[in-house]
């Protein structure tokens, strides 16, 4: 039986500008760029959007999302607007090198890639595929292991920026860098956002990025994050998703770990309207360890769901998943953790959990551990819980004086608090529990404004317009 | 302080406690024995505004107020503790965090400035070598990872930080060793004055050592069928609860 498509009219208008455009806004790409574009282009021709009827894809219904009237970005006209709309976010009290996405597009003083003293590259995706195409071509494309989703074929169709960064071979960047993607338009976009990220044997990074909306519009960021880890390498990498509850974020990301390499994910999301993050991780060199955890808040209509599939494919490597949520009013949340031990992988360690809070009846928790394992010699486990705060704590904080809103945001906070707390980045530790306690105090409601803002509230956010490229 | 009069008191449709009177002064120390399942803790629990119980008649006044009407913040923010014979741990919030909550909405309910930073971290010092509690709270959390002993002593430490008016300690003693026991019963000497009172559930004589109670209260089958001055707890030590069945046996049956 043929499985019916959905969003036909978003996927045929996204492949007739593909087909119109494709000489614009390829215009500048090499072939071998124009020849991934193509091939992808074809795929998604072939299976479209994903649908309820895919097992992975069970419970996130994009169908809503994608019967909206988006603004597409792909032709030269629109992209030269946005180019022009040369956005700078002023943020205070968070040291790091700040680097701006506003509607999918890098909005960088200069257009091409920053280079450090270290020999650090990070810029523009779009620029440093002309400026560094071996290294580019080297590992785009590399780290995607699923080729057959329809959201990564139509993403390396019709991407339109998105950073890239390098760190060679034994460099630790001591600068903090951070991605902020802004979406600032009065017409429903559609973004096609695609990272690059290359970390070097022994190189060190702190990365953090954050997903923030201006405009309460419609929006829709489909966005691809391939990460090599080089061997002996180490990454810390934070994403925070804050977007108006309208916003639709759809992101897979692919990290490719080689031996005794180190990563720290974190995924923090606050809001957003629809939001589904497929995490994957390739521990494909001895040694490897992932630390991949996430929490998420939800209420009101909201829905996340999380997708984390780590694949031990290699001996004597550690993962530990821990995703937590908290539920409120009619929100849903989704948790589906996939643990694969090849039959080579002696000696893994895996460990994943998902804990739930439920506030109401009416919220809805979906939690799908899952581990899958071929070698005998291994320690693994799995843990999945949906509960409600606890009856007996509750009491004996408010039989100490304490009315039961704060016993329950104390509650809250200690249960969110093992996620904060993993963050190593101390300022960005301190910011980020900062917004969690105001989000659950119902202080910090769908983004107005940047949510980086949060830091000083008083502060109004301020773009600055850079007129000399206008 | 404290008058309780007829209290009848069910859960799940079953009576726990049954026409109970207690009356308690500011500056008394009341001792309520009995064997289990008699509805020491109950008590200790209804006055607390523990949900799960139902009052089904009676009344319970503090200062004049009609306790059962208040919600349980509002109770503890008036004066009235209960250390907790289970006290529960609280992964992820720290003790520090936990009482400077307390102390603030307390503080605020009796139209009192807040405390500084600086002052609070004092008056948690004094009040920890007060009931010479030695561990180390900061960075702790709530009762999380304490030994018995220690969730012991931390119930006393809250209730000298929160000064209150009226303290039901439930079985405080109970799983105390007697080094143990001797600084709890420190504690509730050293808070005692002539403005508070302090009610002690207990099994055993042996805490009776130590803090002396101006009465004794024996329960039994959800009432308060016999009082007395503090010899009462020593012959009650000797005759065990079958003397008191035995002398109720004719009005029970």
């Amino acid at each position: 039986m043929k499985t019916k498509e959905i969003a036909i009219n978003l996927k045929n208008e996204l492949l007739n500008q593909f087909e119109q455009h494709f000489d614009v806004f390829a215009s500048a790409n090499s072939d071998f760029v124009k020849d991934r574009r193509r091939k992808a282009a074809k795929i998604f021709k072939e299976i479209g959007f994903p649908s309820r009827n895919l097992e992975s894809w069970r419970k996130t219904d994009l169908t809503k999302v994608l019967s909206k009237d988006y603004a597409l970005n792909l032709s030269s006209k629109l992209e030269k607007n946005n180019i022009h709309d040369f956005f700078s976010c002023e943020i205070n009290q968070f040291d790091t090198d700040l680097y701006t996405q506003v509607n999918g597009w890098c909005v960088e003083k200069q257009e091409s890639p920053k280079v450090y003293e270290n020999g650090c590259i990070v810029g523009s995706i779009k620029a440093a595929m002309h400026q560094y195409p071996e290294l580019f071509e080297k590992h785009y494309g590399k780290y995607v292991t699923n080729e057959k989703n329809g959201l990564i074929a139509l993403n390396s169709a019709i991407f339109s920026d998105g950073y890239f960064i390098y760190i060679p071979d034994g460099v630790d960047q001591d600068r903090t860098l951070q991605m902020v993607n802004i979406i600032n338009s009065k017409k429903h976009e559609f973004v096609n956002a695609r990272n690059l990220v290359i970390l070097g044997k022994n190189a060190r990074l702190k990365l953090v990025h954050c997903d923030d909306s201006i405009e309460f519009k419609n929006s829709l960021i489909n966005s691809v994050t391939e990460v090599f880890i080089d061997s002996g390498a180490k990454l810390d990498y934070y994403k925070l998703q804050n977007k108006d509850e309208e916003a639709v974020i759809l992101t897979n990301t692919f990290f490719h770990q080689e031996a005794d390499s180190s990563l720290m994910s974190n995924t923090l999301i606050l809001n957003g309207g629809l939001v589904r993050n497929d995490i994957n991780v390739l521990l494909n060199g001895r040694g490897a360890n992932a630390d991949v955890v996430g929490l998420y808040l939800v209420d009101g209509k909201q829905f996340v769901d999380n997708h984390i599939y780590i694949d031990h494919a290699v001996s004597n490597c550690t993962s530990n998943t821990t995703f937590k949520g908290i539920a409120d009013d009619e929100a849903r949340s989704v948790f589906n953790g996939h643990v694969l031990v090849r039959q080579d992988a002696q000696q893994t360690l895996a460990f994943q959990n998902n804990h739930n809070i439920q506030l109401t009846n009416t919220s809805k928790i979906d939690t799908h551990p899952f581990l899958e394992i071929y070698a005998d010699d291994v320690k693994c486990s799995h843990g999945a819980t949906v509960g409600q705060l606890d009856k007996e704590a509750l009491f004996y904080i408010m039989q100490r004086g304490i009315c039961e809103r704060n016993a329950k945001m104390l509650l809250m906070l200690a249960f969110v608090g093992e996620i904060v707390n993993k963050i190593s980045l101390p300022t960005v530790q301190e910011y980020s529990h900062d917004l969690v306690t105001r989000r659950l105090k119902g202080e910090l409601s769908a983004c107005d404004q940047c949510s980086i803002e949060c830091a000083d509230p008083d502060k109004p956010l301020v773009f600055e317009i850079d007129m000399s490229k206008v | 302080m404290l008058s309780i009069k007829n209290l009848h008191v069910s859960i799940n449709g079953k009576e726990i406690i049954k026409a109970l009177d207690l009356e308690v002064n500011a500056g008394e120390v009341h001792a309520i024995m009995g064997p289990n399942g008699t509805g020491k803790s109950t008590l200790a629990a209804v006055i607390a505004g523990r949900e799960i119980f139902e009052v089904t008649e009676g009344e319970i006044l503090f200062e004049g107020k009609n306790l059962l009407e208040m919600p349980i913040e509002d109770r503890a923010r008036a004066g009235v503790f209960l250390g907790f014979q289970y006290p529960i741990e609280i992964p992820g919030v720290s003790m520090t965090n936990f009482m400077r909550t307390a102390i603030d909405e307390i503080r605020e309910y009796r139209g009192e400035k807040p405390m500084t930073a600086g002052e609070f971290l004092k008056y948690m010092k004094e009040k920890q070598k007060l009931v010479e509690l030695q561990s180390k709270l900061s960075g702790r959390s709530v009762n999380e990872g304490f030994s018995g002993g220690e969730k012991k002593k931390n119930e006393i430490f809250q209730m000298a930080m929160l000064e209150p008016k009226l303290s039901f300690l439930d079985e405080t003693d109970s799983g105390l060793d007697i080094d143990a026991l001797r600084v709890v019963a420190n504690g509730v000497n050293k808070l005692k004055s002539p403005d508070n009172a302090t009610v002690v559930i207990t099994h055993y004589q042996r805490l009776l050592d130590y803090i002396v109670p101006d009465f004794v209260h024996i329960m039994y089958n959800g009432r308060i069928v016999k009082t007395g001055d503090k010899d009462l707890a020593l012959v009650l030590e000797e005759k065990g609860y079958d003397w008191i069945k035995k002398e109720l046996g004719e009005e029970l049956n």
